[in-house]
């Protein structure tokens, strides 16, 4: 058998690939999920770490400092197999979509925090000089600028949350790479997974080079 | 007897173990134009930061304007709201249009609606002679057609009083006249203001009252021709002399 018909079996990537293309759809769906929901509550997790009570400022960088810490399988495991005990069970979707938000909102947070510090001191002086409540000067000067800056590394935390979406697979969730693994099983050919590795590439490979484009873009506007 | 329009007593600011105001007292009337001169680290812009509570000053210091104290709480951001500020660096809005720049508080403050605030933000920049600027961004803008956005922006507030902190310190020479110029224009209109400035030809000209300031306290305060001609104190005397003859 030639490396060829091994991992790069047309047959069988033109059987299993409907299968492949409804895994890829599971990954978008848990994927978009998480972003949206760890994007949300990272920015509120920022405003907290930076403007909050001291109590819950505390809390809040307990919670950013210990979710990057944690790796994301450990998290997934901990909430599909252990959370039932304590009376929670969540679906494998939902699983994997707390597992990745969470984590996800502890990295966008630290995103939000570095962006909102960066805008100069005197933004902030003008804003309150005119009057402007807290949240009209979030809203309507601060992170308008901030977003700017913070629009790369976010796109880059989107990227990693669209890659981690495969450790769901453990808690059998028909995700891409679950798919994959299946179909190899089923034809007793590993061509799936080199089907599911150019699906991963072709899906983030443009997100990857908008985050170079943004930058590039960027840097010069700042000149 | 009422307090004055601008009431200040013993106004003191520490930073850490540094004093930067020993105790001011200081009154205001409405439509005076104060200017206060003095040394860098003298604490003269300390002191007008303190009025608008942009630098949080020590308990049992008395800030009032118009009747209301100065102080944290809900009543802060509607002082605020009548106390227009012009800032050393300008501190425009850069994601926002020069109109935008103006209209902004107008709307989120006091409610203008979009037309209302787009009228008033284009009489302001006629005011300042900037109107043929309103779509660009600031940083298209020369320093001294920021600061006049600047000034434009805290009048659209209708502010009872304007504070400017070294408005001219960071312009280029030859901008500075265009800047001093919608100021002195300013105080002829009868607005109440309080200038920080190393500026002593507008001081002398435009200001009903000087301060001089060294050391975070008030050593001598007068008319222009009072402190510029026949100071009391020698340290006014040596301060005017160094910046006077130079």
């Amino acid at each position: 058998m030639d490396i060829l018909d091994t991992f790069f079996n047309v047959p069988v990537l033109i059987r299993t690939y409907p299968l492949l293309l409804w895994g890829l759809w599971v990954t978008i769906q848990i994927g978009v999920v998480s972003i949206v929901a760890g994007l949300v509550l990272g920015l509120f997790l920022a405003l907290a770490r930076l403007y909050a009570h001291p109590f819950v400022r505390g809390m809040a960088r307990v919670y950013i400092d210990v979710l990057r810490s944690i790796p994301i399988l450990v998290l997934l495991i901990v909430i599909y197999y252990a959370l039932p005990f304590l009376g929670l069970r969540l679906s494998p979707f939902m699983s994997a979509v707390a597992a990745l938000s969470l984590v996800s909102a502890a990295y966008t947070a630290e995103i939000f925090r570095a962006g909102i510090e960066a805008i100069p001191l005197g933004q902030f002086e003008a804003s309150r000089a005119l009057g402007l409540s807290p949240r009209h000067l979030m809203v309507d000067v601060v992170l308008p600028q901030a977003i700017r800056i913070v629009i790369p590394p976010l796109t880059n935390n989107c990227i990693n949350v669209m890659k981690d979406t495969a450790l769901a697979s453990v808690v059998a969730m028909p995700d891409l790479l679950k798919q994959a693994t299946q179909a190899q099983a089923l034809t007793a050919n590993p061509s799936p997974l080199i089907g599911a590795a150019l699906i991963y590439i072709a899906l983030l490979w443009p997100l990857v080079g908008m985050v170079s484009r943004l930058e590039r873009r960027f840097a010069q506007a700042d000149r | 007897m009422a307090p004055s329009f601008i009431h200040i007593r013993d106004l003191r600011k520490r930073y850490g173990s540094y004093t930067a105001l020993h105790g001011i007292d200081l009154d205001i009337a409405e439509g005076e134009v104060v200017c206060v001169i003095g040394p860098s680290g003298s604490g003269k812009s300390t002191l007008i930061r303190c009025i608008n509570l942009l630098e949080e000053f020590e308990p049992g210091s008395t800030v009032i304007l118009d009747g209301t104290p100065v102080k944290r709480g809900r009543a802060l951001e509607k002082v605020r709201a009548e106390v227009g500020m012009v800032f050393q660096s300008f501190n425009l809005f850069p994601h926002l249009t020069v109109l935008r720049n103006v209209m902004l508080a107008p709307m989120r403050v006091r409610g203008l609606d979009a037309r209302q605030a787009e009228g008033r933000a284009r009489e302001l920049l006629a005011r300042v002679g900037i109107e043929g600027q309103a779509d660009k961004y600031p940083g298209k803008l020369s320093g001294g057609q920021q600061q006049r956005v600047a000034i434009a922006r805290a009048l659209a507030m209708e502010p009872k009083v304007m504070l400017f902190d070294e408005p001219t310190s960071a312009l280029d020479p030859e901008m500075v006249g265009e800047v001093l110029d919608v100021m002195r224009l300013l105080a002829r209109s009868g607005v109440t203001m309080v200038v920080v400035t190393h500026e002593m030809g507008f001081a002398r000209q435009v200001a009903d009252r000087v301060i001089f300031m060294d050391g975070g306290r008030v050593v001598e305060e007068g008319t222009p021709s009072q402190i510029f001609d026949a100071a009391r104190e020698e340290r006014t005397r040596n301060f005017l002399g160094a910046v006077l003859n130079h």
